[in-house]
Protein backbone atom coordinates (compact mmCIF):
# COMPACT_ATOMS: atom_id res chain seq x y z
CA UNK A 1 0.00 0.00 0.00
CA UNK A 2 1.38 3.12 -1.08
CA UNK A 3 0.59 6.79 1.38
CA UNK A 4 1.21 9.53 -1.25
CA UNK A 5 3.91 11.61 0.49
CA UNK A 6 4.66 14.76 -1.87
CA UNK A 7 3.94 17.51 -0.48
CA UNK A 8 3.20 20.74 -2.76
CA UNK A 9 4.43 23.62 -1.78
CA UNK A 10 1.67 25.49 -1.07
CA UNK A 11 0.48 23.45 1.43
CA UNK A 12 3.62 23.31 3.13
CA UNK A 13 2.60 26.09 5.46
CA UNK A 14 -0.84 24.57 5.93
CA UNK A 15 0.11 21.23 6.93
CA UNK A 16 1.81 20.61 10.60
CA UNK A 17 3.71 17.73 10.93
CA UNK A 18 2.76 18.53 14.71
CA UNK A 19 2.83 14.92 16.09
CA UNK A 20 5.86 13.44 13.95
CA UNK A 21 7.60 12.13 17.45
CA UNK A 22 4.35 10.63 18.75
CA UNK A 23 3.55 7.01 17.49
CA UNK A 24 0.22 7.15 15.97
CA UNK A 25 -0.93 4.41 14.07
CA UNK A 26 -3.35 5.76 11.61
CA UNK A 27 -3.94 4.79 9.16
CA UNK A 28 -4.04 1.51 9.90
CA UNK A 29 -4.55 -0.91 6.50
CA UNK A 30 -4.66 -4.04 8.22
CA UNK A 31 -7.84 -2.88 10.42
CA UNK A 32 -10.87 -4.91 9.20
CA UNK A 33 -14.19 -3.66 9.59
CA UNK A 34 -16.46 -5.78 10.44
CA UNK A 35 -20.23 -4.24 11.31
CA UNK A 36 -22.34 -6.22 14.10
CA UNK A 37 -20.31 -9.12 13.59
CA UNK A 38 -21.10 -10.28 10.49
CA UNK A 39 -21.06 -7.50 7.99
CA UNK A 40 -17.82 -7.27 6.50
CA UNK A 41 -17.17 -4.31 4.40
CA UNK A 42 -15.03 -3.34 1.54
CA UNK A 43 -12.45 -0.38 2.60
CA UNK A 44 -9.95 -0.91 0.38
CA UNK A 45 -10.57 -1.56 -2.86
CA UNK A 46 -8.67 -1.48 -6.40
CA UNK A 47 -8.60 1.92 -7.87
CA UNK A 48 -11.24 2.66 -10.47
CA UNK A 49 -9.07 3.02 -14.08
CA UNK A 50 -10.35 6.37 -14.55
CA UNK A 51 -8.31 7.52 -11.66
CA UNK A 52 -5.39 6.19 -13.67
CA UNK A 53 -3.04 5.74 -11.01
CA UNK A 54 -3.97 9.31 -9.20
CA UNK A 55 -4.62 7.44 -5.95
CA UNK A 56 -2.09 4.62 -6.19
CA UNK A 57 -3.49 1.13 -6.50
CA UNK A 58 -6.29 1.29 -4.17
CA UNK A 59 -9.33 3.67 -2.50
CA UNK A 60 -9.37 3.22 1.09
CA UNK A 61 -12.04 4.35 3.26
CA UNK A 62 -12.07 7.32 5.68
CA UNK A 63 -11.95 4.86 8.19
CA UNK A 64 -8.98 3.68 8.22
CA UNK A 65 -7.68 6.60 8.98
CA UNK A 66 -9.38 7.27 12.06
CA UNK A 67 -8.05 6.52 15.55
CA UNK A 68 -9.28 2.84 17.08
CA UNK A 69 -11.56 4.28 19.26
CA UNK A 70 -13.50 5.92 16.69
CA UNK A 71 -13.46 3.38 14.38
CA UNK A 72 -14.93 1.22 17.34
CA UNK A 73 -17.52 2.76 17.33
CA UNK A 74 -18.65 2.35 13.84
CA UNK A 75 -18.45 -1.48 14.30
CA UNK A 76 -21.37 -1.67 16.34
CA UNK A 77 -24.91 -0.32 15.38
CA UNK A 78 -25.44 -0.02 18.85
CA UNK A 79 -22.41 2.45 19.47
CA UNK A 80 -22.88 4.06 16.56
CA UNK A 81 -25.04 7.49 17.71
CA UNK A 82 -25.88 8.14 14.41
CA UNK A 83 -28.48 5.24 14.95
CA UNK A 84 -30.33 7.49 16.37
CA UNK A 85 -31.28 9.56 13.59
CA UNK A 86 -31.93 6.80 11.32
CA UNK A 87 -34.33 5.59 14.04
CA UNK A 88 -36.08 9.37 13.54
CA UNK A 89 -36.21 8.63 9.93
CA UNK A 90 -37.60 5.13 10.29
CA UNK A 91 -40.57 6.94 12.20
CA UNK A 92 -40.66 9.66 9.56
CA UNK A 93 -40.53 6.88 6.76
CA UNK A 94 -44.39 5.32 8.15
CA UNK A 95 -45.75 8.73 8.89
CA UNK A 96 -48.42 10.49 6.29
CA UNK A 97 -47.21 14.21 5.32
CA UNK A 98 -48.55 16.41 3.22
CA UNK A 99 -51.79 17.42 1.26
CA UNK A 100 -51.73 13.55 -0.59
CA UNK A 101 -52.35 11.50 2.78
CA UNK A 102 -49.10 9.49 2.38
CA UNK A 103 -46.19 8.48 3.31
CA UNK A 104 -42.71 7.12 1.96
CA UNK A 105 -44.09 3.88 2.56
CA UNK A 106 -47.18 3.79 0.54
CA UNK A 107 -45.08 4.25 -2.52
CA UNK A 108 -42.02 2.70 -1.42
CA UNK A 109 -43.52 0.07 0.74
CA UNK A 110 -40.52 -1.33 3.33
CA UNK A 111 -37.62 1.00 3.98
CA UNK A 112 -35.36 -2.13 3.78
CA UNK A 113 -36.80 -3.25 0.53
CA UNK A 114 -37.92 -0.07 -1.35
CA UNK A 115 -34.55 1.72 -0.93
CA UNK A 116 -32.32 -1.30 -1.38
CA UNK A 117 -29.06 -0.40 -3.02
CA UNK A 118 -30.47 3.00 -3.82
CA UNK A 119 -27.41 5.34 -2.44
CA UNK A 120 -24.54 3.54 -4.16
CA UNK A 121 -25.40 4.61 -7.99
CA UNK A 122 -26.08 8.48 -6.42
CA UNK A 123 -26.43 10.55 -7.27
CA UNK A 124 -27.30 9.87 -10.98
CA UNK A 125 -28.82 11.17 -14.18
CA UNK A 126 -32.75 11.65 -14.09
CA UNK A 127 -34.06 10.86 -17.53
CA UNK A 128 -35.33 14.77 -17.56
CA UNK A 129 -32.00 14.60 -17.72
CA UNK A 130 -31.03 16.48 -14.19
CA UNK A 131 -27.96 15.18 -12.05
CA UNK A 132 -29.96 14.33 -8.82
CA UNK A 133 -28.43 13.45 -5.36
CA UNK A 134 -30.65 11.54 -2.37
CA UNK A 135 -31.75 15.05 -1.37
CA UNK A 136 -33.26 15.18 -4.66
CA UNK A 137 -34.87 12.02 -4.71
CA UNK A 138 -37.06 12.87 -1.32
CA UNK A 139 -37.74 16.16 -1.77
CA UNK A 140 -39.31 15.58 -4.78
CA UNK A 141 -41.53 13.00 -3.36
CA UNK A 142 -42.11 15.29 -0.77
CA UNK A 143 -43.16 17.80 -3.05
CA UNK A 144 -44.71 16.43 -5.91
CA UNK A 145 -46.39 13.01 -4.97
CA UNK A 146 -46.94 13.91 -0.97
CA UNK A 147 -47.80 17.25 -1.17
CA UNK A 148 -45.52 18.20 1.71
CA UNK A 149 -43.14 20.74 2.29
CA UNK A 150 -39.39 20.17 1.13
CA UNK A 151 -36.96 19.82 3.50
CA UNK A 152 -33.91 21.89 4.15
CA UNK A 153 -30.89 20.15 2.48
CA UNK A 154 -29.17 20.70 5.33
CA UNK A 155 -31.24 19.98 8.20
CA UNK A 156 -32.22 17.14 10.32
CA UNK A 157 -35.21 15.80 9.12
CA UNK A 158 -33.15 15.16 5.84
CA UNK A 159 -29.89 14.21 6.74
CA UNK A 160 -31.71 11.36 8.71
CA UNK A 161 -33.35 10.38 5.56
CA UNK A 162 -30.71 10.05 3.56
CA UNK A 163 -28.69 8.26 6.59
CA UNK A 164 -31.63 5.97 6.90
CA UNK A 165 -31.59 5.27 3.05
CA UNK A 166 -27.88 4.98 3.22
CA UNK A 167 -28.37 2.21 5.53
CA UNK A 168 -30.36 -0.06 2.80
CA UNK A 169 -27.45 -0.36 0.67
CA UNK A 170 -24.43 -0.82 3.28
CA UNK A 171 -21.72 -3.23 2.43
CA UNK A 172 -22.69 -2.67 -1.12
CA UNK A 173 -20.45 -1.41 -3.35
CA UNK A 174 -20.14 2.49 -4.37
CA UNK A 175 -21.12 2.19 -8.38
CA UNK A 176 -22.42 5.39 -9.65
CA UNK A 177 -22.27 5.82 -13.84
CA UNK A 178 -20.02 8.21 -14.65
CA UNK A 179 -20.72 7.81 -18.90
CA UNK A 180 -23.70 8.73 -21.52
CA UNK A 181 -25.86 11.29 -19.56
CA UNK A 182 -23.42 11.50 -16.99
CA UNK A 183 -20.81 12.07 -18.28
CA UNK A 184 -20.68 16.22 -18.72
CA UNK A 185 -21.55 16.01 -15.52
CA UNK A 186 -18.41 14.13 -13.97
CA UNK A 187 -15.88 16.50 -16.20
CA UNK A 188 -17.74 18.71 -14.30
CA UNK A 189 -16.30 17.88 -11.44
CA UNK A 190 -13.58 16.26 -12.27
CA UNK A 191 -12.61 19.73 -13.39
CA UNK A 192 -13.73 21.16 -9.79
CA UNK A 193 -11.73 18.60 -8.11
CA UNK A 194 -8.58 19.62 -9.69
CA UNK A 195 -9.05 23.41 -9.31
CA UNK A 196 -7.20 25.50 -6.68
CA UNK A 197 -9.57 27.78 -4.46
CA UNK A 198 -9.23 30.13 -1.69
CA UNK A 199 -6.85 32.26 -0.75
CA UNK A 200 -5.01 29.30 0.19
CA UNK A 201 -5.16 28.33 -3.35
CA UNK A 202 -6.36 25.29 -2.36
CA UNK A 203 -7.65 22.48 -4.86
CA UNK A 204 -9.47 19.14 -3.50
CA UNK A 205 -6.29 17.06 -4.85
CA UNK A 206 -3.88 18.96 -2.76
CA UNK A 207 -5.05 17.70 0.04
CA UNK A 208 -6.81 14.53 -0.70
CA UNK A 209 -4.73 12.93 -3.56
CA UNK A 210 -1.16 14.19 -3.06
CA UNK A 211 -1.40 14.47 0.80
CA UNK A 212 -3.37 11.75 1.80
CA UNK A 213 -1.65 9.81 5.09
CA UNK A 214 0.07 12.80 6.41
CA UNK A 215 -1.01 15.69 8.97
CA UNK A 216 -3.47 18.50 8.58
CA UNK A 217 -2.50 20.18 12.14
CA UNK A 218 -3.29 16.79 14.47
CA UNK A 219 -5.01 15.05 12.10
CA UNK A 220 -4.57 12.86 8.91
CA UNK A 221 -5.81 13.67 5.98
CA UNK A 222 -7.97 10.75 3.87
CA UNK A 223 -8.57 10.64 0.23
CA UNK A 224 -11.84 12.27 0.71
CA UNK A 225 -14.41 9.54 -0.19
CA UNK A 226 -17.51 10.12 0.33
CA UNK A 227 -18.81 6.14 0.39
CA UNK A 228 -19.84 7.22 4.40
CA UNK A 229 -22.19 9.74 3.72
CA UNK A 230 -23.96 10.77 5.99
CA UNK A 231 -21.36 10.93 8.40
CA UNK A 232 -21.96 11.37 12.05
CA UNK A 233 -19.20 13.67 13.27
CA UNK A 234 -18.31 13.85 17.11
CA UNK A 235 -17.28 17.05 16.62
CA UNK A 236 -20.76 18.37 15.33
CA UNK A 237 -22.64 16.06 17.69
CA UNK A 238 -24.84 15.16 14.64
CA UNK A 239 -25.00 14.13 11.29
CA UNK A 240 -23.13 15.98 8.15
CA UNK A 241 -24.59 16.13 4.24
CA UNK A 242 -21.68 15.46 1.46
CA UNK A 243 -22.73 19.02 0.47
CA UNK A 244 -22.31 20.44 4.13
CA UNK A 245 -18.94 18.98 3.98
CA UNK A 246 -18.10 20.19 0.62
CA UNK A 247 -18.66 23.85 1.79
CA UNK A 248 -16.46 23.07 4.64
CA UNK A 249 -13.52 22.10 2.72
CA UNK A 250 -13.97 25.00 0.09
CA UNK A 251 -14.32 27.32 3.14
CA UNK A 252 -11.24 26.16 4.89
CA UNK A 253 -9.47 27.67 1.86
CA UNK A 254 -10.60 30.06 2.58
CA UNK A 255 -13.14 30.89 -0.67
CA UNK A 256 -16.39 31.75 -1.25
CA UNK A 257 -18.39 28.15 -0.67
CA UNK A 258 -20.97 26.74 -3.33
CA UNK A 259 -24.25 26.15 -2.37
CA UNK A 260 -25.41 22.75 -0.61
CA UNK A 261 -27.40 21.48 -3.05
CA UNK A 262 -26.41 23.69 -5.84
CA UNK A 263 -24.98 22.22 -9.55
CA UNK A 264 -21.39 22.90 -8.42
CA UNK A 265 -21.66 20.57 -5.73
CA UNK A 266 -23.40 18.08 -7.41
CA UNK A 267 -21.23 17.86 -10.14
CA UNK A 268 -18.46 17.51 -7.25
CA UNK A 269 -20.14 14.91 -5.98
CA UNK A 270 -20.72 12.61 -8.71
CA UNK A 271 -17.15 12.71 -9.40
CA UNK A 272 -15.30 12.23 -5.65
CA UNK A 273 -18.50 9.57 -5.57
CA UNK A 274 -16.65 7.83 -8.54
CA UNK A 275 -13.74 7.61 -6.93
CA UNK A 276 -14.76 5.53 -4.56
CA UNK A 277 -16.77 3.26 -6.76
CA UNK A 278 -16.08 -0.53 -5.57
CA UNK A 279 -15.76 0.81 -2.05
CA UNK A 280 -18.69 -0.12 0.22
CA UNK A 281 -21.00 2.16 1.32
CA UNK A 282 -20.51 2.51 4.70
CA UNK A 283 -23.33 5.65 5.54
CA UNK A 284 -23.81 6.67 7.98
CA UNK A 285 -20.49 6.04 9.42
CA UNK A 286 -18.41 7.80 12.45
CA UNK A 287 -16.09 10.46 12.39
CA UNK A 288 -14.23 12.58 14.69
CA UNK B 1 -32.67 15.16 17.67
CA UNK B 2 -35.03 16.38 20.17
CA UNK B 3 -36.48 13.67 22.13
CA UNK B 4 -34.20 11.79 24.13
CA UNK B 5 -34.56 8.36 22.99
CA UNK B 6 -33.16 5.51 25.15
CA UNK B 7 -31.62 2.02 23.96
CA UNK B 8 -30.55 -0.35 25.68
CA UNK B 9 -28.66 -4.00 24.75
CA UNK B 10 -29.19 -6.76 26.62
CA UNK B 11 -29.05 -10.41 27.11
CA UNK B 12 -32.58 -12.31 26.60
CA UNK B 13 -31.15 -14.30 29.00
CA UNK B 14 -28.29 -15.14 31.14
CA UNK B 15 -27.18 -17.93 34.01
CA UNK B 16 -27.23 -17.34 38.00
CA UNK B 17 -24.42 -15.73 38.90
CA UNK B 18 -22.66 -15.09 36.09
CA UNK B 19 -22.20 -11.38 35.04
CA UNK B 20 -23.50 -10.08 31.95
CA UNK B 21 -22.53 -6.92 29.67
CA UNK B 22 -25.25 -4.25 29.65
CA UNK B 23 -24.96 -1.52 27.14
CA UNK B 24 -27.37 1.68 26.73
CA UNK B 25 -27.46 4.86 24.96
CA UNK B 26 -29.78 7.54 25.16
CA UNK B 27 -30.09 10.50 22.36
CA UNK B 28 -29.25 13.55 24.27
CA UNK B 29 -27.72 17.14 23.39
CA UNK B 30 -25.89 16.99 27.34
CA UNK B 31 -26.10 20.59 26.91
CA UNK B 32 -22.96 21.44 29.27
CA UNK B 33 -23.68 25.30 31.23
CA UNK B 34 -20.20 25.79 29.94
CA UNK B 35 -21.03 27.26 26.25
CA UNK B 36 -22.05 30.74 25.19
CA UNK B 37 -25.00 31.48 22.79
CA UNK B 38 -24.13 33.48 19.38
CA UNK B 39 -24.50 36.92 21.62
CA UNK B 40 -22.33 35.81 24.42
CA UNK B 41 -24.97 34.28 26.79
CA UNK B 42 -24.22 31.44 28.55
CA UNK B 43 -26.63 28.33 27.77
CA UNK B 44 -27.99 27.18 30.48
CA UNK B 45 -27.40 23.52 31.71
CA UNK B 46 -29.56 20.76 30.49
CA UNK B 47 -28.04 17.26 31.30
CA UNK B 48 -29.05 13.80 32.05
CA UNK B 49 -28.13 13.81 35.49
CA UNK B 50 -28.66 10.60 36.73
CA UNK B 51 -29.27 7.13 35.38
CA UNK B 52 -29.98 3.54 37.10
CA UNK B 53 -29.95 0.43 36.57
CA UNK B 54 -32.69 -1.66 39.10
CA UNK B 55 -33.11 -5.83 38.74
CA UNK B 56 -36.69 -7.04 40.28
CA UNK B 57 -36.18 -3.90 42.58
CA UNK B 58 -32.30 -4.55 43.96
CA UNK B 59 -30.03 -1.86 42.41
CA UNK B 60 -27.53 -2.57 39.91
CA UNK B 61 -25.68 1.00 39.36
CA UNK B 62 -26.88 4.56 40.32
CA UNK B 63 -24.59 7.10 38.33
CA UNK B 64 -24.53 10.47 38.43
CA UNK B 65 -23.53 12.19 35.76
CA UNK B 66 -22.13 16.00 34.97
CA UNK B 67 -21.83 18.23 31.86
CA UNK B 68 -18.52 15.97 31.62
CA UNK B 69 -20.37 13.05 30.23
CA UNK B 70 -20.69 13.11 26.12
CA UNK B 71 -24.10 13.88 24.43
CA UNK B 72 -25.97 10.63 23.71
CA UNK B 73 -24.90 9.31 27.25
CA UNK B 74 -23.18 5.48 26.51
CA UNK B 75 -23.01 3.57 29.57
CA UNK B 76 -21.96 0.01 30.11
CA UNK B 77 -21.91 -2.02 33.07
CA UNK B 78 -22.11 -5.42 34.03
CA UNK B 79 -25.02 -7.12 36.01
CA UNK B 80 -25.67 -10.74 37.57
CA UNK B 81 -29.42 -11.78 38.60
CA UNK B 82 -30.08 -15.11 40.45
CA UNK B 83 -33.99 -15.77 38.78
CA UNK B 84 -36.08 -14.16 35.63
CA UNK B 85 -37.08 -11.02 36.06
CA UNK B 86 -37.09 -7.26 34.95
CA UNK B 87 -34.10 -4.84 34.50
CA UNK B 88 -35.67 -1.49 34.65
CA UNK B 89 -33.29 1.62 33.34
CA UNK B 90 -34.17 5.07 34.51
CA UNK B 91 -32.79 8.76 32.97
CA UNK B 92 -33.57 11.47 34.79
CA UNK B 93 -33.41 14.70 32.51
CA UNK B 94 -32.72 18.49 34.27
CA UNK B 95 -35.76 19.70 33.26
CA UNK B 96 -37.30 17.32 35.37
CA UNK B 97 -38.23 14.32 32.45
CA UNK B 98 -37.58 11.20 33.30
CA UNK B 99 -37.35 8.34 30.83
CA UNK B 100 -37.77 4.73 31.21
CA UNK B 101 -37.17 1.60 29.23
CA UNK B 102 -37.03 -2.32 30.39
CA UNK B 103 -35.79 -5.46 29.89
CA UNK B 104 -36.98 -8.92 30.69
CA UNK B 105 -34.54 -11.67 31.54
CA UNK B 106 -34.56 -15.23 31.94
CA UNK B 107 -32.59 -17.53 33.71
CA UNK B 108 -30.34 -19.70 31.27
CA UNK C 1 -33.29 27.00 39.66
CA UNK C 2 -30.39 29.07 39.44
CA UNK C 3 -27.20 29.40 41.63
CA UNK C 4 -25.02 32.11 42.30
CA UNK C 5 -21.25 31.48 43.11
CA UNK C 6 -21.87 32.34 46.36
CA UNK C 7 -25.22 30.06 46.81
CA UNK C 8 -22.95 27.05 45.07
CA UNK C 9 -20.38 27.95 47.87
CA UNK C 10 -23.69 27.84 50.71
CA UNK C 11 -24.66 24.75 49.20
CA UNK C 12 -21.44 23.18 48.74
CA UNK C 13 -20.11 23.33 52.18
CA UNK C 14 -23.64 21.76 53.15
CA UNK C 15 -21.76 18.38 52.19
CA UNK C 16 -22.08 15.23 49.70
CA UNK C 17 -26.18 14.70 51.25
CA UNK C 18 -26.56 17.97 49.94
CA UNK C 19 -24.36 17.57 46.68
CA UNK C 20 -26.55 14.66 45.65
CA UNK C 21 -29.81 16.05 46.42
CA UNK C 22 -29.43 18.71 44.20
CA UNK C 23 -26.71 17.58 41.74
CA UNK C 24 -26.00 20.96 40.09
CA UNK C 25 -22.85 21.04 38.02
CA UNK C 26 -20.50 24.32 39.37
CA UNK C 27 -17.10 24.74 38.19
CA UNK C 28 -15.27 22.06 40.93
CA UNK C 29 -11.77 21.65 41.05
CA UNK C 30 -10.49 18.08 40.67
CA UNK C 31 -9.33 18.34 44.88
CA UNK C 32 -12.55 19.90 45.76
CA UNK C 33 -14.47 16.60 44.43
CA UNK C 34 -11.97 14.19 45.94
CA UNK C 35 -12.49 15.87 48.90
CA UNK C 36 -15.90 15.74 49.07
CA UNK C 37 -15.89 11.86 47.73
CA UNK C 38 -13.38 10.78 50.38
CA UNK C 39 -13.94 13.33 53.23
CA UNK C 40 -10.29 13.60 53.54
CA UNK C 41 -9.63 9.94 54.27
CA UNK C 42 -5.85 8.86 53.03
CA UNK C 43 -5.50 7.68 49.40
CA UNK C 44 -4.52 4.29 48.28
CA UNK C 45 -3.48 2.70 45.02
CA UNK C 46 -3.90 -0.30 43.02
CA UNK C 47 -6.87 -2.40 42.59
CA UNK C 48 -8.13 0.09 40.79
CA UNK C 49 -8.34 0.62 36.26
CA UNK C 50 -8.49 3.31 34.58
CA UNK C 51 -8.42 2.50 30.62
CA UNK C 52 -8.61 5.47 28.25
CA UNK C 53 -6.62 6.07 25.28
CA UNK C 54 -3.27 7.89 24.74
CA UNK C 55 -4.54 10.10 22.18
CA UNK C 56 -7.69 11.00 21.72
CA UNK C 57 -9.09 11.94 18.32
CA UNK C 58 -11.62 14.32 19.54
CA UNK C 59 -11.97 15.81 23.05
CA UNK C 60 -15.76 15.76 22.90
CA UNK C 61 -16.11 11.55 22.82
CA UNK C 62 -13.51 10.25 24.83
CA UNK C 63 -14.34 6.61 25.48
CA UNK C 64 -12.91 5.66 29.32
CA UNK C 65 -13.58 2.75 31.12
CA UNK C 66 -13.18 2.11 35.19
CA UNK C 67 -12.75 -1.13 36.97
CA UNK C 68 -12.03 -1.76 40.05
CA UNK C 69 -13.04 -5.08 42.00
CA UNK C 70 -15.07 -4.74 45.29
CA UNK C 71 -15.91 -0.80 45.03
CA UNK C 72 -19.00 0.35 46.36
CA UNK C 73 -18.46 3.81 44.50
CA UNK C 74 -16.25 4.96 42.07
CA UNK C 75 -15.61 8.57 40.84
CA UNK C 76 -14.34 10.19 37.51
CA UNK C 77 -12.62 12.98 37.38
CA UNK C 78 -11.31 15.21 34.18
CA UNK C 79 -8.85 17.63 36.24
CA UNK C 80 -8.39 19.90 32.97
CA UNK C 81 -12.28 20.45 32.56
CA UNK C 82 -14.19 23.60 33.74
CA UNK C 83 -15.86 21.36 36.09
CA UNK C 84 -13.42 18.42 37.04
CA UNK C 85 -16.61 16.09 38.24
CA UNK C 86 -17.50 13.73 35.06
CA UNK C 87 -19.48 11.23 37.02
CA UNK C 88 -19.76 8.65 39.85
CA UNK C 89 -21.29 5.60 40.18
CA UNK C 90 -22.62 3.34 43.09
CA UNK C 91 -22.31 -0.34 42.41
CA UNK C 92 -25.38 -2.10 44.03
CA UNK C 93 -26.42 -5.92 45.32
CA UNK C 94 -27.15 -6.71 41.32
CA UNK C 95 -23.89 -5.51 40.05
CA UNK C 96 -22.08 -7.97 38.36
CA UNK C 97 -18.82 -6.09 38.36
CA UNK C 98 -17.43 -2.93 39.70
CA UNK C 99 -16.77 -1.88 36.08
CA UNK C 100 -18.03 1.23 34.16
CA UNK C 101 -17.71 2.47 30.86
CA UNK C 102 -18.63 5.67 29.48
CA UNK C 103 -17.60 8.19 26.81
CA UNK C 104 -16.41 11.69 28.10
CA UNK C 105 -15.52 15.21 27.75
CA UNK C 106 -12.07 16.23 27.61
CA UNK C 107 -11.45 19.81 27.33
CA UNK C 108 -7.63 19.63 26.98
CA UNK C 109 -4.69 17.37 27.49
CA UNK C 110 -4.94 16.14 31.10
CA UNK C 111 -4.58 13.21 33.49
CA UNK C 112 -8.07 11.53 33.54
CA UNK C 113 -8.21 10.45 37.09
CA UNK C 114 -10.49 7.84 38.79
CA UNK C 115 -11.00 7.31 42.74
CA UNK C 116 -12.51 4.27 44.00
CA UNK C 117 -14.83 3.83 47.98
CA UNK C 118 -13.81 0.50 48.58
CA UNK C 119 -16.29 -1.82 50.41
CA UNK C 120 -14.64 -1.46 53.39
CA UNK C 121 -14.76 2.23 53.37
CA UNK C 122 -10.57 2.79 52.36
CA UNK C 123 -10.31 5.28 49.41
CA UNK C 124 -8.02 3.91 45.71
CA UNK C 125 -7.27 6.21 42.59
CA UNK C 126 -5.42 5.98 39.63
CA UNK C 127 -4.35 8.18 36.63
CA UNK C 128 -4.43 8.09 32.94
CA UNK C 129 -3.20 10.95 30.47
CA UNK C 130 -4.97 11.57 27.57
CA UNK C 131 -3.79 13.52 24.94
CA UNK C 132 -6.42 15.62 23.21
CA UNK C 133 -5.34 16.34 19.19
CA UNK C 134 -6.95 19.02 17.12
CA UNK C 135 -8.79 18.30 14.66
CA UNK C 136 -7.66 19.20 11.06
CA UNK C 137 -10.80 20.69 9.38
CA UNK C 138 -13.78 22.45 9.82
CA UNK C 139 -12.32 22.57 13.35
Amino acid sequence: MRIRAKHSAALASALVIALAGAARAEPDLDAKLVINGDLEMTTIAPAPAHLEGALGDNVISGWHYRDAATRQMETDDFENPAMSAVDEALAAWDTVDGSEGKSCADCHGAIEEGMKGVTAVLPKVTEAGALWSAEDFINDCRTNRMGAEAWDWDKDPMKNMTAAIALQSRGMPVNVAIDGAAAPFWEQGKEMYYTRYGLLQLSCANCHEQNNGNYIRADHLSQGQINGFPVFRLKNDGLVSIHNRFAGCVRDTRAETFSKGGPEFHALELYVASRGNGLAVEGPSVRP
Amino acid sequence: MADAKPRVKAPASAAAGEPFAIKTLISHEMESGQRKDGDGNLIPQKIINRFTCDFNGTNVVDMTLSGGVSANPYIEFDAMIDQAGELKFTWYDDDGSVYEDAKTIDLA
Amino acid sequence: MTYTRRDALVVGAGGLAVLAMTRAAWAVTADEAIAEFTGGAAMGEGGITLTAPEIAENGNVVPVEVDAAGAAEILVLAPGNPSATICTVAFGPAAGSQRLSTRIRLAKSQDVTAVAKMADGSFVSTSQPVKVTVGGCGG
